[in-house]
């Protein structure tokens, strides 16, 4: 049996994708919305009843119930095999996706950093310490430490601690200097101004150090303590938990997969968020870290240009302008410091797939070298975790992609494609 | 109120909130260590979404089960370290 021509496809659950998939089945088109995960929402929403975005998220969730979009959940996007047929595995079997345009809505990961110990059990990820406890894991009485880079930090310091945890310390590798000059980024933004202002009174109490980040996590078996740096001075601090992330990266292995052209580790796109494929869109943060705010707008307009409504689309563009500018005011502001290329000792682990020492990677020329020679980024995640290290590490650019995306199975590798290419879509105009 | 389902880490009886990831449930039990990497150091979670693949562990027999993101089933029969 073959499976119907999808109008739209969307990849990707999070704000951009929902909004993309609402927009575009709203006009009529048929849409199929694809996650991997078992429930959507993407990395902010998801499993968020106490989120601060909460009424929006609502509103989103509502607005795709009743739209004609379909969903297909817990399933992820692999590989396409022919211009048009993506192909998807869950945990039981593997479907073709036929479509005529795709709007890719991958979202972003947190970008990690090595640094002694930091492999040890219970050191985990900023985002994913706090993903985990929305999904059941119980932080009530634990000490926490939250470190790294970013505006993931505050949120997240704010969720654990709703949740009972002890926040003993916000680290932020950011100058008060770059603060500063970020808080006047606040102007044009009075309401993401008054957000910070209410996260802040939810953390009062907790000491929030600027310019200051971790070197080592130290424990047996799981961690036990961190110690930090600030100016020259170093200190430990205990704790049951280190949360640490430095900020985040775009997925865009799927993009990239696609022939879709990067830039500066991003995801290009034209004004109607067309990548340089034509009828690949791409919206959200593989299109360059922008949050929840713009990945909406940027989802709205990609889906409003892939069904033929351009006018509509431009009307949003204003809106995203703002959005972006922001975003770009956020990057300057949480950019990495050159001190963190030093964190890294000769025999830390880089790669945790394959257990590869930095050094054995640094002595390298090169991402491909280091992959042939070390099995450096050959494992599981696929360089999806030291990939983004090496970048800011090493300076290295990690190029090429190749399929299947992530590790699937060996029959959903052979599986047999009962659809062909898609013909050529022309590119109609509106009315 | 959500429901209550009975899953079982290591061959101990737990019972854990419907919604709870397998990851959940192993932390929930105390156990840092999800695997054993390629040179025997014990891993956890470190993304929580599904790309670093540290929180590996065997959900009803099939070895390498994302743990992150497979829900707890009634029944089902989690092991770690493996
Ligand atoms: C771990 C983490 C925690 C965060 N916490 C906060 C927070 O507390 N507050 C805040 O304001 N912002 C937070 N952010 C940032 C926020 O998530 C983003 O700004 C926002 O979600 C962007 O929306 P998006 O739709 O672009 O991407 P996302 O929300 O990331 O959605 C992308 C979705 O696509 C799915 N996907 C990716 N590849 C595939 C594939 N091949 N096949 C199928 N599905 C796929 C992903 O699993 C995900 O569900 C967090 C980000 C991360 C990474
Ligand atoms: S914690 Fe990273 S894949 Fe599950």
């Amino acid at each position: 049996m073959s499976s119907p021509r999808w109008d739209i496809v969307v990849v990707g659950g999070g704000p951009a994708g929902i909004a993309a998939a609402v927009r575009a089945a709203e006009t009529g088109a048929s849409v199929l919305l694809v996650d991997d995960n078992p429930s959507l929402g993407g990395q902010i929403w998801r499993g968020a009843e106490d989120n601060s975005s909460l009424r929006v998220a609502r509103s989103w969730r509502e607005r795709l119930k009743r739209s004609p979009a379909q969903v297909l959940r817990g399933f992820r996007i692999f590989d396409q095999p022919v211009p048009g047929v993506l192909l998807a595995e869950s945990a039981e079997s593997v479907r073709e996706i036929p479509h005529s345009r795709l709007i890719i809505c991958t979202g972003g990961r947190e970008c990690f950093l090595p640094f002694p110990g930091w492999t040890l059990p219970n050191v985990m990820g900023a985002g994913g310490l706090e993903a985990m406890v929305k999904s059941g894991v119980p932080v009530a009485g634990k000490s926490v430490v939250v470190a790294g880079t970013g505006p993931l930090l505050l949120p997240v310091a704010a969720y654990l601690r709703k949740r009972g945890a002890r926040v003993r310390l916000i680290a932020e590798q950011a100058s008060r200097a770059a603060m500063l000059r970020f808080a006047t980024a606040f102007a044009s933004q009075p309401q993401k101004g008054v957000q910070a202002i209410g996260l802040m009174w939810q953390l009062v109490g907790v000491p929030y150090r600027l310019g200051c980040w971790p070197v080592e996590a130290k424990g047996a078996g799981k961690v036990r303590a961190v110690v930090l740096q600030q100016g020259g001075r170093r200190f430990e601090v205990e704790c049951d938990y280190l949360a640490c992330g430095f900020h985040l990266v775009p997925n865009t292995e799927l993009a990239a997969l696609l022939g879709c052209e990067l830039r500066d580790g991003a995801v290009w796109v034209d004004d109607a968020q067309q990548t340089s494929v034509p009828n690949v869109y791409c919206a959200g943060e593989p299109t360059g870290i922008g949050g929840v705010d713009l990945a909406l707008v940027e989802g709205q307009i990609a889906a409003l240009a892939a069904t033929d409504k351009p006018r509509e689309a431009q009307q949003l563009h204003q809106l995203r302008a703002r959005h972006r500018a922001f975003a770009a005011a956020l990057q300057r502001a949480f950019a990495l410091r050159e001190e963190l290329r030093k964190l890294p000792c000769p025999d830390t682990l880089l790669c945790r797939c394959e257990d590869v020492t930095f050094h054995r990677v640094a002595k390298c020329q090169s991402w491909r070298e280091a992959k042939l020679h070390t099995r450096c980024g050959m494992g599981p995640c696929q360089g999806r975790v030291c990939g983004a290290a090496v970048e800011f590490l090493l300076r290295w650019n990690i190029e090429s992609v190749r399929p299947p995306l992530f590790e699937v199975r060996v029959e959903s590798i052979a599986i047999e494609l009962t659809v062909g290419p898609t013909p050529q879509v022309s590119q109609g105009a509106e009315g | 109120m959500p429901e209550i389902i009975h899953v079982s880490v290591n061959g101990i009886a737990v019972a854990v909130e419907s919604g709870t990831t397998v990851a959940a449930a192993v932390l929930q039990c105390g156990i840092s260590s999800f695997r054993r990497s390629v040179t025997g150091e014990p891993r956890g979670p470190l993304c929580g979404m599904g790309i670093c693949f540290e929180c590996r562990v065997t959900v009803d027999r099939l070895a390498h089960a994302k743990s992150c993101q497979t829900l707890c089933t009634p029944g089902m029969e989690i092991t770690t370290d493996e």
